[in-house]
């Protein structure tokens, strides 16, 4: 391995925040080491993002054959899902792609080195950071990007047998029955999605009272009614008591008079806690506050040179945003012009369970309580040409502008594909468009993207096709 | 596609210029930035610089042209690889009609052209998009609203977007900018401290006349100074009275009075109201009193036409008139342009006395500060007055220390007993 020890960069963490933003220190031209104890590319590549895509379209997969007759298409014979070639496609999918990380990485000259790493001292304006195995680095500069992990509950203890984390969710041996997620964000109703597409008996439970609490509460809404018609049991404004494990199941209770809920096994997805400890926080000006890294805006730290980027610095704890954090703060460590940092709702967010959501910018209620006077326009799917034409018409898209400006505050999104269209709307609100060169702008025929166009023509009273 | 080039316009009130000269020829090359005419107004001489690259094929306003109405054709460009006869021959600024129709004469004889500005601008004469003078402004959709909603002009704001592009943050802060509250750090940690930060900023057009003309003062005009303190109890104590009687809603300020005690004491001096101008000594005929009033960017000086030959009540509301319109940049330029004499007051700020620079050409200027109250000795007793002190800047050139002296006496004399100011 290299011997080198002293760089201009020392990203600690391999993630998409963590890797991002030591290529972009080496277009650069710092000379930089990447620390990373586990897998290159982090959670995000290995056990949360692309892992969870690949099963998701097996289930998806999977409920098609039941459309196939509407197409005139007839299966005959059996379906049967062989649940652990499922799984291992999941993790060949991984797999591939840290390997293209690490590939990246080279090219662009980074140092790697495959260990734990501490904060040292700081000496003569730069910075030591200790490896596990032995050896000390210094650079002039350190980026913490060392993630997160799913959040304990008091007193539960995910054995991950019976109560299950998202990591030994993605990797199931066998399929449960009945399964009980507590928590919907996005985490919980992805699994919720593809256990219930998987032929499992899904109850879906959230302390707020809807599913998906971050998004506009029509769009919460829509999903509730599609899961439900799907056979999804939720139950909302239900605040665990006690998971408790009985004879190879589990039974959630809940405070108040809500009946408990038994299933073969739970999946916890309340949330996330940034992986703060051992990083030689303690004694440093580095401020962490509940389970997160206090930084300002260009993440830096309370400590000279030392900055935190991604899910150790809190919510959204989303891989573009902690991609995007990575490098705005290595541009702005580079002295570059014009860095901006992440403007408010400038994160689009993204649940790919069926069907799937998307939003970027403030819900409508968000808007409201921030003062604005708005317009809201909305389009369904049911309208739009192309949805129908694939079988998928069930949808809203719904758009929400500043009556006085027309900036675009908030796009909201459900139905097929929303996900890759949602970019569309935060391309808008990144050139500050306004509703007059979203309406101008031709959208090509026949799109899901027309009901993006015919959302925003609806804010405004002038939809031609609903 | 020959590129027509635009009398600008130097200021967002100036309607007619001067084509002073012009520093190219015909069939010289023309790079984006080069400086190839000067532009005169009343105020200024300004450089014209071109925006695109091409030939001069035809010049079409001669230099020393006076009154070219903004947006006249002055000149045209070929572009890199037309033919420069066939430019020089097309029709001015007149698209619909074909170019096989231009006068065979003017193809020939491009200096016959001149004739060409029109004393009024008429349809045909104004500026297409494509070719108007101003570089093209990269804004974003949300910030140009904001702007327009209000009342930015963004074209004066710098862009933080990529390659400068203004956005809606710029328009912002330049809104805020009179106001700037210290932002609170987002996270508790506190931003990085960059030794040393500055940016750069583009000097409005306003900025460099104003550098231009006082530097051109003070290196040209031999400035000295005298200063005078002037009692005002009995002027303030007048001015109650008057405002107590003022029939209609014209309230006469303390500066209303200077305005008035200053044109008075150029009337008894006219020595004072004077210009330098070489070989002649420009003598006013009336005491035309500029004053100077800080607006948004810069400052401007509107003009109280013969201020000697009006009452307190119309010098009160001319005055309030000029401020209000100065700020709001509603001035004809003929209201800021000229003057014989300038008032600059900074008494509201508290300031107790300072120098200004003259206005060129002009000969003097009257600094004014806050009329407060001091201690004051009179037959060895210690006593308090309101006192103002003025300072005089004079042109040595045309104006002595002598008739200097003798004008600030005789304001002196009019502000400490009113009421010969009234005759």
């Amino acid at each position: 391995m290299a011997s080198e020890t002293n760089f201009d960069l020392i990203v600690v963490g391999g993630g998409p925040g963590g890797y991002v933003a030591a290529i972009r220190a080496a277009q650069l031209k710092m000379k930089v080491a990447l620390v990373e104890r586990e897998h290159l590319g982090g959670i995000c590549l290995n056990w949360g993002c692309i892992p969870t895509k690949a099963l998701l379209r097996a289930a998806e997969l999977r409920h098609s054959i039941d459309e196939m007759k509407e197409f005139g298409i007839t299966v005959s014979g059996e379906v049967s899902i062989d649940l652990p070639a499922v799984v291992k496609r999941s993790r060949n999918v991984a797999g591939r792609l840290s390997t293209g990380v690490a590939h990246l990485l080279k090219k662009n000259k980074v140092t790697i080195f495959d260990d734990m790493a501490t904060l040292g001292k700081a000496v003569s304006g730069r910075r030591e950071v200790k490896l596990g195995g032995g050896g000390t680095l210094s650079a002039k500069h350190v980026i913490l990007a060392t993630g997160a992990r799913a959040r304990a509950l008091d007193g539960i203890e995910a054995d991950g047998k019976t109560i299950l984390t998202y990591r030994e969710a993605m990797v199931p041996e066998s399929m449960p029955k009945s399964l009980v997620i507590i928590g919907s964000g996005a985490i919980g109703s992805e699994f919720a999605s593809f256990y219930l597409d998987m032929g499992v008996e899904v109850t879906l439970v959230e302390a707020m009272d809807r599913i998906l609490p971050v998004e506009d509460a029509e769009i919460s809404d829509f999903v509730q009614k599609a899961f439900t018609k799907r056979g999804m049991k939720i139950i909302t404004g239900a605040r665990l008591a006690g998971l408790d494990k009985a004879s190879g199941g589990v039974t959630a209770r809940f405070e108040g008079d809500l009946a408990p809920v038994t299933a073969d096994r739970a999946i916890l997805a309340v949330g996330i806690t940034g992986n703060t400890e051992k990083l030689g926080l303690e004694g440093t000006a580095i401020k962490v506050d509940r389970g997160h890294i206090v930084t300002d805006q260009w993440g830096a730290t309370g400590e000279p040179g030392v900055y935190a980027i991604g899910d150790v610095t809190g919510p959204p704890w989303l891989a573009h945003k902690a991609s995007h954090e990575g490098i705005i703060c290595v541009e702005k460590i580079a002295g570059e012009k014009h860095v901006h940092a992440i403007g408010e709702g400038a994160v689009p967010g993204c649940t790919y369970c069926r069907p799937q959501v998307a939003s970027v910018g403030m819900t409508e209620a968000a808007a409201k309580d921030a003062g604005h006077d708005i317009r809201v326009g909305r389009f369904p799917m049911l309208a739009n040409g192309k949805a129908i034409a694939l079988g998928d018409d069930q949808g809203l898209i719904k758009t929400i502008f500043d009556k006085k400006t027309g900036e675009l505050l908030g796009a909201h999104m459900v139905g097929p594909e929303v996900t890759e269209l949602i970019q569309g709307y935060a391309v808008a609100r990144t050139l500050e468009a306004t509703e007059a060169e979203l309406m101008q702008t031709i959208f090509p025929h026949p799109t899901l993207s027309e009901a993006m166009h015919e959302s925003v023509l609806d804010a405004y009273g002038r939809a031609i096709h609903f | 596609m020959a590129i027509d080039i635009l009398m600008p316009a130097l200021s967002p009130t100036m309607e007619t210029g001067t084509l002073a000269s012009w520093n190219m020829g015909v069939g010289d090359a023309v790079r984006s930035g080069d400086v190839i005419a000067e532009i005169e107004t009343d105020k200024a001489t300004m450089e014209v610089e071109a925006v695109d690259d091409g030939v001069l094929a035809v010049i079409l306003v001669a230099p020393g042209t006076e009154n070219v109405a903004v947006g006249t054709p002055i000149a045209r460009l070929a572009e890199d690889g037309e033919a420069v006869d066939a430019v020089a021959a097309a029709p001015v600024a007149a698209a619909a009609e074909p170019k096989t129709k231009a006068p065979a004469d003017e193809a020939a004889d491009p200096a016959a052209a001149p004739a060409a500005p029109a004393p009024a601008p008429t349809a045909a004469v104004q500026p297409s998009s494509s070719t108007s003078g101003a570089p093209r402004l990269f804004a974003s959709p949300l910030a140009r609203r904001i702007a327009g909603d209000n009342g930015v002009d963004i074209a004066a704001l710098s862009g933080s977007g990529p390659h400068g592009r203004i956005l809606r943050l710029d328009v912002e802060a330049a809104m805020t900018a009179a106001a700037p509250a210290a932002r609170p750090a987002s996270g508790g940690a506190s931003a990085p401290v960059s030794p040393g930060a500055s940016s750069l900023e583009p000097n409005s057009q306003m900025r460099k006349i104003i550098a231009q003309r006082l530097q051109e003062s003070k290196a040209n005009a031999p400035h000295f100074y005298l200063t005078v303190d002037c009692e005002i109890d009995t002027l303030l104590a007048a001015r109650k009275v008057m405002n107590a009687q003022s029939p209609d809603d014209v309230k006469i300020s303390v500066n209303d009075l200077v305005i008035r005690a200053a044109a008075m004491a150029l009337v008894k001096v006219p020595k004072a109201n004077a210009s330098w101008e070489g070989d002649n000594t420009r003598l006013f005929h009336h005491a035309d009193i500029a004053m100077a009033v800080a607006v948004d960017g810069g400052l401007v000086t509107p003009v109280i036409w013969a201020a000697e030959q009006k009452g307190l009540a119309e010098i009160a509301a001319t005055s309030r008139d000029l401020a209000t319109r100065a700020r709001n940049g509603s001035l004809a330029p003929e209201e800021f342009a000229g003057g014989s004499f300038t008032i600059s007051n900074l008494g509201m700020y508290g300031i107790r006395e300072f120098a200004a620079v003259i206005n060129p050409p002009q000969g003097a200027i009257l600094a004014v500060g806050a009329g407060e109250e001091r201690p004051v000795v009179r037959e060895g007793q210690l006593a308090v007055a309101t006192v103002m002190t003025v300072t005089l800047s004079a042109d040595h050139r045309v104006v002595d220390g002598s008739v200097g002296a003798e004008w600030l006496q005789a304001f002196k004399g009019y502000i400490e007993a009113p009421v010969t100011m009234l005759l």
